[in-house]
């Protein structure tokens, strides 16, 4: 699969990220999990978890192929 | 004794906000763009907090513990979702596009880069004007939650109108003697602060009452539906038409649009939009939390005032709860100021120079912005001493303004299509709905927690498309300006000099 081809699986992942911030599949569920509700530690790792895919959506080039930049054109210092 | 100590705090805090504004000025040149941009010079860590701490206000400092207090800790999950992660996704689609096509033709504002594109000063005109027309209450928030603050700090020694007129004054004389530069600074120290200080209440207040498990435990003993996830409130309408609103409208606010224009360089943006959602789960976390937990502690939150500060002076010392409250003015201060200062360059550039006086000097454009701020603040401040609505009311109406401008810009930025008719329909039209809305009291504003401003903007989208379908390009508009490349250079096969990281699926 080309890189290109590649980078516009990053919409279904931003999708999906902003989507299940909210933890949905836990809604009604009480359990309290190291002192807090279980679905406040979902949001937690899951905001963890988008900073970590941003940063390889960032480090990886696709930011700049998104607009139509070289990353020297619009990503280096 | 302890008011004028308490009040002391908060006054010293201001005062050294203004001494590093005026070191700010003093590095500062006298064009419009270093007072409007910093010459469009901020580097991560100013860029990241000047914009993390303009987001922060009584809005969120105030109105989010206490409803976490009243609601259940669920608020965290949409302030979370819509800042977070909603947010940094548009800060890429909307601002990264809008700092290259910024980059390449200088522009300053939202309204100038959309006149510019189609041709139309009356666009231009337009975007400016609805922008100012939602900003109006959300300046007034920042009073009556400053004027709130210093009543509830002081027990009723300071008067509500006293307060919100310090604040104002504060203010204003902030922004009109430091610019971007300045406020871009002390939003710097601001956001480092309060993200530190509210870390330390959640540690002392926790070992106070023994600990997270114990906190959580007597949480759930008062109010035992805080446990699980959704109910009450918190319906998936209200979770869903919340976010998206907010999230949207953020990025139509001219101090956080404004700020897409002002980073360094395109790294810069990356590196903010990396460390997000961590940054502002920072804050939320510990903020929210303090105040859903203490409805399980014993404490009395008298009928109308705030959870945060009254859980800090059941246990924490009285100089430490001063220097919350201070935090708290502070993110009022930071957001008023930059609102002020974007609110200005859109008066003076998208409205006068070009309607007024097309040869105004930059001196007097800069003489006009200092006035111009000092009376839309001191309208803003008469009409706060009326009090129409509670903070969370009045802060909600205008994000839902501004979200309606989101869709229509996002079709300009992305669709060569677009006309200028299409914008001006896709605008007007949703605007004046929602204006109703707000204004005819027989208007419900939401059905089963589902806000209409949610529909007004599939319409405004619809609108803006339909409409551009329909109509012809305008002789003066041109699609090239939004071009993030020149002509000829072409962004096609960049792919193959990229030699850093993966894509996704590997």
């Amino acid at each position: 699969m080309s890189r290109v081809r590649r980078d516009l699986l990053w919409i279904p992942t931003f999708a999906v990220l902003v989507a299940f911030a909210v933890p949905w599949p836990l809604w009604g569920v009480d359990v309290v999990v190291a002192g807090l509700p279980v679905w406040i530690w979902w949001h937690v790792g899951w905001l963890a978890l988008c900073s970590v895919l941003f940063h390889r959506f960032a480090a990886s080039g696709a930011w700049e192929r998104g607009m139509g930049v070289t990353p020297d054109d619009g990503g280096s210092p | 004794m302890s008011v004028a100590l308490q009040v002391g705090i908060v006054v010293a805090y201001l005062l050294v906000a203004l001494a590093i504004g005026l070191l700010a000025y003093r590095v500062a040149e006298s064009t419009a763009e270093d007072y409007y941009l910093a010459s469009r010079s901020l580097g991560t860590l100013v860029l990241l907090f000047t914009t993390f701490a303009t987001l922060l206000s009584a809005f969120t400092f105030f109105g989010g513990p206490n409803l976490a207090y009243q609601a259940g800790p669920e608020w965290l999950i949409v302030m979370g979702v819509l800042d977070g992660v909603l947010f940094a996704v548009l800060w890429y689609v909307i601002g990264y596009k809008q700092w290259l096509i910024g980059r390449r033709n200088g522009y300053l504002t939202l309204g100038e880069m959309l006149g510019d594109r189609f041709g139309s000063p009356g666009l231009r005109a337009l975007v400016a004007g609805v922008s100012l027309m939602w900003l109006f209450p959300y300046v007034m928030l920042q009073q009556m939650g400053a004027g709130e603050a210093l009543v509830g700090l002081s027990g009723g020694a300071v008067p509500y109108w006293a307060g919100a007129a310090l604040i104002t004054a504060f203010m204003v004389l902030y922004v009109v003697l430091a610019g971007m530069r300045g406020v871009a600074w002390t939003d710097t120290v601001q956001g480092l602060f309060m993200l530190s200080i509210v870390w330390i209440a959640v540690v002392w207040v926790l070992s106070a009452v023994g600990g997270l498990g114990a906190a959580t435990g007597s949480m759930l003993e008062a109010r035992p539906e805080f446990g699980s996830f959704g109910g009450g409130l918190y319906t998936p309408g209200f979770i869903v038409s919340t976010a998206i609103t907010i999230g949207f409208g953020v990025t139509m606010f001219p101090q956080i649009n404004q700020r897409f224009f002002v980073a360094e360089s395109g790294a810069v943006l990356k590196r903010s939009f990396t460390l997000w959602p961590v940054l502002v789960l920072l804050l939320f976390l510990p903020a929210f939390m303090l105040g859903a937990w203490a409805v399980g502690m014993p404490v009395e939150v008298p009928e109308g005032a705030n959870v945060l500060p009254v859980v800090l002076n059941e246990y924490t010392p009285l100089w430490f709860a001063a220097l919350v409250i201070a935090g708290a003015m502070a993110a009022m201060m930071s957001s008023s100021d930059s609102m002020l200062l974007s609110g200005s360059s859109y008066f003076t550039r998208d409205v006068y120079r070009p309607f007024v006086n097309p040869d105004a000097s930059a001196r007097r454009e800069a003489w006009l912005a200092r006035v111009g701020v000092g009376a839309f603040a001191t309208l803003a401040f008469f009409a706060s001493l009326l009090r129409p609505g509670t903070l969370i009311e009045v802060g909600d109406t205008a994000f839902s303004g501004f979200a309606l401008l989101a869709l229509p810009v996002i079709c300009a930025l992305y669709w060569d299509r677009t006309t200028r008719d299409g914008m001006v329909v896709g605008v007007v039209v949703p605007q004046v709905a929602y204006l109703a809305l707000v204004f005819v009291p027989a208007l419900p504003r939401s059905y089963a927690g589902w806000d209409y401003a949610l529909a007004l903007m599939v319409v405004s989208a619809l609108l803006t498309v339909g409409v551009s379908l329909l109509t012809d390009p305008t002789d003066g508009s041109d699609a090239s300006r939004f071009a993030v490349v020149d002509s000829g250079e072409g962004g096609e096969g960049v792919a193959d000099d990229v030699t850093g990281g993966d894509a996704i699926d590997d």
